[in-house]
C-alpha cells in the first residue's frame, strides 16, 4: 500500500464517517417520525436534509457556557474523549480488502480498548459539571458501560476461538466459508445487546435518562460540546453496527455483483436501521433491572457460548 | 522507533510525576491514566501487542474507571485540595525524594553496568502469549484464578444483604 493511497483512506474514512454520523441525525428523527406516524423534519432543503446543517449553526452561535462551578480543564477535554475513541475505533475496521487504515494484529482487542476508553467521557463529562444529576448519570453511565464491557469482550472471544486470529481482516477472510451469523448466534445477540449498552442508546440511555436525570451526564453542556457528545453518539452507532457486520455478517463478503465496499456499507445500514428501530418501539428498563440482566443472564450466557465454541471447535479439530 | 520510545517515555515519567504531585486527585488520576496509556505504547513498541492491549482494557479502561468511580462517590471537592495542600508542605517531600534518589542512582547504575543493550525486537503474537501462560506459567494462573475466586466469595459475603422486613405481617413467612 503507497502513502497516497494510505491518506486516501485515512480521509475517506474521516470524510464519510462524520458525515455519516451528521446524516444519521436527520435519518433518525424522520425514521422515528415515519414509525410514529408524523412527518419529523420537512421544511429545510429537499425531505428536510439540511436541517443537520440548521442545527449545526444554531449550536456554533449558542453561548458555549462553561459553569463557574465545574472543573474548567477537565469539562473542556470529555467531550472530546468520546469522538477521538470512537474515531480510533474505526482505524482498525476493514472496510473492503485494501480499504483499512491499520491492518493491526490485535485489532479486536485494539477495538475493545478505545471502547473501554470511551466511558471516561461519560465519567469526566459528568464529574466536572459538578452538578447532582450529572454525577447521577456518571455513575449510571460508568456501572453499565463497565458490566457490559465484560461479555462484550466475551461474546467475542467466541468469533476469535472459530478464525483464530484477532486481525479483522483475517476474521473477514475467514468467514468466505460460511458468516458467523450462524454458530455465533448467541454470540451476535450479546455483543448488539452489549453495544446498545456501550453506545447508551435507547432502551439503555439511562446514564441520560431525561425523564429522570435533565440530561444525564450532558446536562451541563451547551453549544458545540454538546454537540460533541452528540455526534460522539451517532458514531459509536455506526461503530458498533460495522463491528457487527464485520465480526457476524462477513465484512465485505458478498455476492460480486457490488463491489465489497458497497456490500459493507449496505450491510451496516442494516444494522443502524435497527439501533433507530429499536429507540422506536422499547421502554426503558429501570437501573437495577439492567444491571441484573447484564450479570444473571448475558454474562452466564457469553461463558457458555464461549466454553461450547471452544469444546466444538476442539472436537471439529481432532 | 527510538524516538517513539523515548517520546512515549519521556510522557510516562513526567505524568508520573503529575500523579504525585496534584492535589486534586482527579485530576492526579487522569494523570495516571496517561501515564498508563503511554507505558502501553512502549510495550507496543517493544513487540507485545497484546500486552499493551490488555495493558489499556484493564488497568486504564477498568480498573482505573473503578478507581474513578469511587473517588466520584466520595464528593471530594476543593477543600479536600486545600487540606492535602496543608499536609503536603515541602518538607514533607524530602525523605521521600531522598530514598527515591538512591534507588534512582541504584538503576542507573546497573543499566550502565549491564553488557548487553536490547538488540532486535521479536514481537511476541497473542497466540505465543497463551501458549505460554497455559504452558510454563500454569501455576500463576491457577493461583490468580484461585485469588479472584476468594475475591467474589468475599465481595458476595459483603455484599449480601438480610431480608429486610417491612411489616410484621410478613416476619412469620420470612424467616
Amino acid at each position: 500500500m503507497n502513502t497516497g493511497h494510505y491518506w486516501l483512506v485515512i480521509g475517506g474514512v474521516l470524510f464519510v464517517l462524520l458525515n455519516t454520523a451528521a446524516g444519521l441525525i436527520w435519518l433518525e428523527r424522520r425514521m422515528l417520525a415515519l414509525w410514529q406516524d408524523r412527518y419529523g423534519p420537512n421544511r429545510a432543503g429537499p425531505f428536510g436534509l439540511l436541517v443537520v446543517l440548521a442545527d449545526t449553526i444554531k449550536l456554533f452561535f449558542k453561548e458555549d457556557w462553561i459553569p463557574p462551578f465545574a472543573d474548567k480543564v477537565v469539562f473542556v477535554f470529555a467531550p472530546a474523549v468520546v469522538v477521538a475513541s470512537v474515531l480510533m475505533s474505526f482505524t482498525v475496521i476493514p472496510f473492503a480488502p485494501n480499504v483499512v487504515v491499520a491492518d493491526f494484529n490485535v485489532g479486536l482487542l485494539f477495538f475493545l480498548a478505545m471502547s473501554s476508553m470511551g466511558v471516561y467521557s461519560i465519567v469526566l463529562g459528568g464529574w466536572a459539571s459538578n452538578n447532582k444529576y450529572a454525577l447521577l448519570g456518571a455513575m449510571r453511565g460508568a456501572s453499565q458501560m463497565i458490566s457490559y464491557e465484560v461479555f462484550m469482550g466475551l461474546s467475542l472471544m467466541g468469533v476469535v476461538v472459530l478464525s483464530g486470529s484477532f486481525n479483522l481482516r483475517e476474521i473477514v477472510e475467514a468467514q468466505r466459508g460460511g458468516w458467523y451469523i450462524l454458530p455465533q448466534c448467541i454470540g451476535f445477540l450479546i455483543f448488539f445487546i452489549a453495544g446498545i449498552a456501550e453506545t447508551h442508546r435507547l432502551p439503555f440511555d439511562i446514564p441520560e435518562a431525561e425523564s429522570e436525570l435533565v440530561a444525564g451526564f450532558h446536562a451541563e453542556y451547551s453549544g458545540m460540546k454538546f454537540g460533541m457528545f452528540f455526534i460522539g453518539e451517532y458514531m459509536g452507532i455506526t461503530l458498533i453496527s460495522a463491528m457487527v457486520v464485520t465480526l457476524y455478517f462477513g465484512g465485505w463478503l458478498g455476492p460480486a455483483f457490488l463491489p465489497p465496499v458497497i456490500w459493507f456499507v449496505l450491510k451496516t445500514f442494516v444494522f443502524i436501521m435497527l439501533f433507530i428501530l429499536l429507540r422506536a418501539s422499547m421502554p426503558r428498563p429501570r437501573y437495577d433491572q439492567l444491571m441484573e440482566y447484564g450479570w444473571k443472564i448475558l454474562f452466564p450466557l457469553s461463558l457458555v457460548n464461549l466454553m461450547v465454541t471452544a469444546a466444538i471447535k476442539l472436537i471439529s479439530n481432532e | 522507533m527510538d524516538l517513539t520510545f523515548y517520546i512515549a517515555a519521556a510522557i510516562a515519567v513526567f505524568s508520573t510525576v503529575m500523579v504525585v504531585t496534584r492535589f486534586n486527585i482527579m485530576h492526579a488520576l487522569l494523570y495516571l491514566i496517561v501515564s498508563l496509556l503511554s507505558v502501553a505504547v512502549i510495550f507496543y513498541l517493544y513487540g507485545a501487542p497484546f500486552m499493551a492491549a490488555l495493558e489499556i482494557i484493564i488497568y486504564a479502561g477498568a480498573i482505573m474507571v473503578l478507581i474513578i468511580f469511587f473517588v466520584m462517590m466520595l464528593n471530594l471537592g476543593p477543600e479536600t485540595a486545600r487540606q492535602e495542600k496543608e499536609w503536603l508542605r515541602p518538607g514533607m517531600w524530602l525523605l521521600p525524594a531522598l530514598l527515591c534518589a538512591v534507588l534512582l542512582g541504584e538503576l542507573v547504575y546497573l543499566i550502565a553496568q549491564s553488557k548487553t543493550p536490547v538488540t532486535g525486537i521479536t514481537p511476541v503474537p497473542p497466540k505465543e502469549v497463551g501458549r505460554s501462560l497455559f504452558g510454563p506459567y500454569i501455576l500463576a494462573v491457577e493461583l490468580s484464578a484461585l485469588l479472584l475466586m476468594a475475591g467474589i466469595v468475599g465481595a458476595y459475603h459483603l455484599g449480601r444483604q438480610k431480608k429486610k422486613i417491612l411489616h410484621r405481617f410478613f416476619e412469620s413467612n420470612a424467616s
